[in-house]
């Protein structure tokens, strides 16, 4: 069968569904009384309009890229992990115990340190459900989504009864020494002279988050253990009679996702907040599962889907917080995002295939 | 909602009415909302009544996220607000960071300190309210078995279980109080159904008299009470009237008048912590109308000698903050 041009698949196919999308959810702003226009004013002056809104979005941006890496690589094992929101929180347990516990003479030495607790703590979340699967059956979409609550729990419990400063009335963390706190974009512009994004929580992991795709790239289409990984996920009973063991691939497959999903704590508990506090991953690790979706499983596409729904959640907080527009109608329209790109992408997709490869027959004859 | 169009519409006019009016106060809900029958909405109270007997009007945001709290709190301070009154502790940690960028404004937060010179921290002795709704409870219970249900296992629910414990085993050192949380993520402050079969479960081991310190999730627990027969203790609002004569009483934290008196005293809000405790009124616990039935002129005595007492300072009741233990465990 004929093809259509790599520019449409990639390019084109998201775009009108986005349009689709973005169209919907202006009849449904209408219909709530307020101007769409206006709307998309707030939001794009908000979220784009100056390097203040550039750095919550390059934040929100950060903490998606992560997720939605987790899911990605889990997904070419074609495993389903969605429990990224509990892993991401041991993760940030994990960034807070060595922040906390270790005295680190420098910045670097400590994100170090709290990328390899972060790592460590998503991955372990993750290696339970990864053994039930692989040698019990015990179906991971399940198993993931059931240890987010179990994660609740105990972040719960170790903050309120555990690491909360006695006397302090919020279940948090104390704050991180200074030595463990990590440069915002802000100050690495301020130190050329540049006003960039003052106050805002944009900080250095964002530039590992653009390292980890690269890595998640070389990984799946580079390395040997990614060919496995490949193979496991179009057909087990193939990868198996190719010598690939089941149990031995789910594992590590579930563990690179987990910890993924764990970094991403470098960003929202090491960068912003310098403290653990309660829900402090607030949904990006399920968030990170329409990034995947959208981007394909690729590297590329997830980073630029973690940036539409950057745009999305810092344009979203913008009109929640300056109109009248309630915060509910922006997960509605992240909702038409998701519908469109992830669920009914075929209704934009066959009919371009259509156009496209009657175009070509035309041509050719 | 007329916020936005007030601030946008304020945004614009900002600039010629500079220096003209005396600037507005502001108000921020936490991520509760702003009609949440109980904490945020005591605060809304507050400062509608201002609004009412001032005629001043004031912007209000709600939160809803925490990343959103300090761009929230600067965006305010820049649009020249003052003073801005916030609830919820969570707002500590955010407040303490940016009080120090604007000196010329005025803030107020509710149920935590922050220690900055323009800021005024309201904090509520909960513990000391609960502690004469533990004697009252235990001066209604027949059966000397009462329960508590918390919200979300949090140390200022501790702070009301504590209180309640010691108040009820002053009374009846015997007695006994059946302890449940309903859940450990936020989803636990507005789960009424939850709320109505922990308090049958306590209800079924022997409990008479349940309080509720839950947010939303303490009408499930009233309801229920009501439904099988029993009295409960409502919390924060005067919850009196949502079952009359099944409400033994509530404990009332009085953060409408905290906020009134921020939104009164406008920019000349004192800095400093203000603590609203049983001597100062600040916390109460509700008699009107609907709960006359039940409290019988002998409870009256106690609670009111329990009052003096405590405000006197001749019955100091144990502060869970203070070391995260209770003494009565």
């Amino acid at each position: 069968m004929d093809k259509m041009p790599k520019w449409v698949d990639v390019i084109l196919t998201p775009v009108i569904s986005l349009l689709l999308a973005a169209a919907i959810s202006a009849l449904v702003i209408l219909a709530i009384g307020e101007s769409p226009w206006e709307a998309l004013k707030t939001m794009v002056t908000g979220a784009l309009g100056s390097s203040y809104g550039w750095g919550f979005t390059l934040y929100y941006t950060t903490n998606f890229i992560f997720t939605g890496l987790a899911v990605a690589v889990a997904y070419h094992a074609a495993l389903f992990n969605i429990g990224g929101e509990g892993q991401a929180g041991l993760g940030g347990l994990g960034v807070a115990l060595v922040c906390l516990f270790i005295p680190w003479p420098h910045w670097t030495l400590a994100l170090l340190g709290a990328m390899l607790g972060a790592a460590a703590f998503g991955a372990a979340w993750a290696y339970i459900p990864a053994i039930l699967q692989a040698k019990r059956g015990s179906h991971i979409v399940i198993t993931t989504i059931m240890f987010n609550f179990i994660a609740a729990a105990l972040l719960n419990w170790a903050l309120v009864r555990w690491l909360r400063p006695v006397g302090s009335m919020d279940p948090a963390s104390a704050n991180f020494p200074p030595s463990t706190h990590l440069p915002k974009i802000s100050d690495i512009f301020a130190r050329f002279g540049i006003e960039w994004g003052t106050h805002t929580p944009a900080n250095v992991t964002f530039l590992i988050a653009l390292l980890a795709c690269v890595a998640v790239w070389l990984l799946i289409w580079r390395t040997r253990l990614g060919y496995e990984i490949r193979a496991f996920g179009k057909s087990e009973t193939a990868a198996r009679y190719a010598g690939i063991s089941p149990v031995r691939i789910t594992v590590i497959t579930m563990l690179i996702s987990g910890g993924l999903a764990g970094l991403m704590a470098i960003n929202n508990v090491m960068g912003e907040a310098e403290r653990l506090v309660l829900n402090s991953v607030e949904g990006a690790g399920f968030i990170g599962i329409a990034v995947a979706l959208m981007g394909r499983n690729h590297p590329v596409g997830v980073l630029l889907a973690a940036l539409l729904f950057g745009f999305l959640y810092q344009g979203g907080g913008e009109l929640a917080l300056w109109t009248s527009i309630p915060r509910e109608l922006i997960i509605v329209i992240q909702a038409l995002v998701i519908l469109f790109t992830g669920a009914l992408d075929n209704m934009v997709r066959m009919p371009l295939e259509r156009f496209f490869t009657a175009r070509r027959l035309r041509n050719r004859a | 909602m007329t916020l936005t169009k007030t601030l946008l519409a304020s945004a614009a006019t900002l600039g010629l009415m500079a220096g003209v009016a005396a600037a507005e106060p502001a108000l921020i809900f936490d991520l509760g909302g702003k009609f949440d029958k109980s904490f945020n909405e005591a605060a809304y109270a507050g400062a509608e009544r201002w609004k009412a007997e001032t005629g001043g009007t004031y912007k209000e945001l709600e939160m809803q996220s925490e990343a959103q709290r300090e761009q929230a709190l600067r965006r305010l301070a820049e649009t020249g607000v003052n003073p801005i009154v916030m609830t919820g502790f969570a707002f500590g940690e955010v407040l303490n960071k940016i009080a120090g960028d604007y000196p010329d404004t005025k803030f107020v937060i509710i149920d935590t300190v922050v220690e900055q010179p323009n800021v005024q921290s309201n904090v509520f002795n909960e513990g000391e309210g609960s502690y004469l709704a533990g004697i009252m409870a235990a001066n209604a219970s027949k059966t000397g078995t009462v329960g508590f249900i918390g919200g979300m296992d949090v140390p200022l629910i501790h702070k009301f279980e504590c209180g309640f414990r010691q108040g009820f085993l002053a009374a009846k050192p015997d007695g006994k109080v059946l302890v449940n949380y309903t859940g450990t993520t936020p989803a636990a402050w507005n789960d009424p159904v939850k709320g109505g079969e922990l308090a049958k479960a306590q209800k079924s081991q022997g409990a008479d008299v349940i309080y509720a310190a839950a947010g939303g999730t303490g009408i499930g627990v009233l309801q229920a009470a009501a439904d099988e027969g029993i009295l409960s203790i409502g919390v924060d609002s005067n919850q009196n009237h949502l079952h009359p004569g099944k409400v033994l009483t509530s404990v009332v934290k009085r953060v409408d008048n905290a906020v009134y008196d921020a939104f009164k005293a406008g920019e000349a809000v004192e800095p400093g912590v203000k603590v609203w405790d049983v001597k100062s009124d600040g916390v109460v616990v509700a008699m009107d109308d609907n709960n006359k039935p039940l409290v019988t002129p002998e409870m009256t005595a106690v609670v009111e000698d329990a009052r003096t007492k405590i405000a006197s300072g001749e019955i100091v009741v144990h502060d869970y903050m203070t070391d995260n233990t209770c003494p009565v465990d």
